[in-house]
């Protein structure tokens, strides 16, 4: 029963990823793009879960719908007029990215079928890691420690900061 | 009818996300959908990440800090890139990639 649930949450899942992320580019209100990407990222977080990584489905939920899809949706309102169409694409263009993302998942598909013994494997067991473990791994300098990035990061964002903020400010003296 | 999920089946639809970004990124026009779409890429190289360390080293947690430090790295490339945008549509009225010449030579 427990593996019947988990099957019907995968099937809705995995047909949410594809059918959101589809909408999201293909739908011509910019405003509408966004709310189809926040739904997309849900599903990811929920990818996740099923993959006992609740800390990281926890931080996707947080960082992405929570932070970057309201950055998208101030920025929309910002800069363009939300209930606009977009121009309809020229045959030509649209020609070129289906064929650029065919070539893609044509490419990626056969890889993935040329090695299908290696992936259809059953979900080995895993103890789910607990806060203690990821914190202590995040901030030890030791054998697969990440004290490392976990600084360059922290300096990244603030530069991040610092440069949002110049960069969008507005010039008074011209 | 009783299938275990495997890694494949995690893998084809972050596949087709990752296609779905390609063909935004290339056909859209608005700058903001352009930088949705490598979101959506982003995005699924993150699951990827995460279904590759929980299927062949379930014991490490590599993967996951991996996606970890990606979706921060994200989150700064968005801020920075809605700066830059705000402040090209300042110079040129419209979010679109056609309007932005003025660093054209």
């Amino acid at each position: 029963m427990d593996q019947l649930g988990g099957q019907i949450v995968y099937v809705v899942v995995a047909l949410a990823i594809m059918a959101f992320s589809v909408l999201a580019v293909t739908t011509r209100k910019i405003l509408r793009s966004a709310t189809f990407l926040l739904f997309a990222l849900f599903a990811t977080a929920v990818i996740y879960f099923m993959l006992d990584y609740q800390f990281l489905g926890g931080v996707q939920i947080a960082v992405y719908a929570g932070g970057i899809v309201v950055l998208f949706v101030f920025a929309i309102f910002l800069t363009s007029h939300p209930g606009d169409n977009s121009a309809k694409l020229t045959s030509r263009k649209e020609l070129t990215g289906i064929l650029a993302g065919l070539a893609m998942l044509i490419v990626c598909g056969w890889a993935f079928l040329d090695r299908c013994t290696t992936f259809a494997k059953a979900m080995p067991e895993m103890k789910n890691p607990d806060m203690s473990v990821i914190g202590n791994r995040l901030l030890s300098s030791g054998e697969g420690g990440y004290l490392l990035p976990f600084e360059a990061i922290s300096v990244l964002l603030l530069a991040c900061i610092i440069g949002g903020i110049v960069i969008a400010r507005k010039r008074t003296n011209d | 009818m009783n299938i275990e999920l495997n890694a494949l089946m995690f893998l084809i639809p972050s596949l087709f996300m990752f296609c779905c970004g390609i063909y935004g990124f290339i056909t859209r026009r608005n700058m903001i959908a352009i930088l949705i779409s490598l979101e959506l890429m982003l995005n699924s190289v993150d699951i990827n990440f995460a279904v590759f360390n929980r299927f062949l080293f379930p014991g490490q947690l590599d993967g996951m800090f991996f996606s970890l430090f990606a979706i921060a790295l994200a989150a700064a490339e968005t801020a920075i890139a809605i700066a830059i945008i705000i402040n090209a549509v300042r110079l040129s009225r419209d979010a679109d990639v056609k309007d932005l010449s003025k660093m054209k030579f």
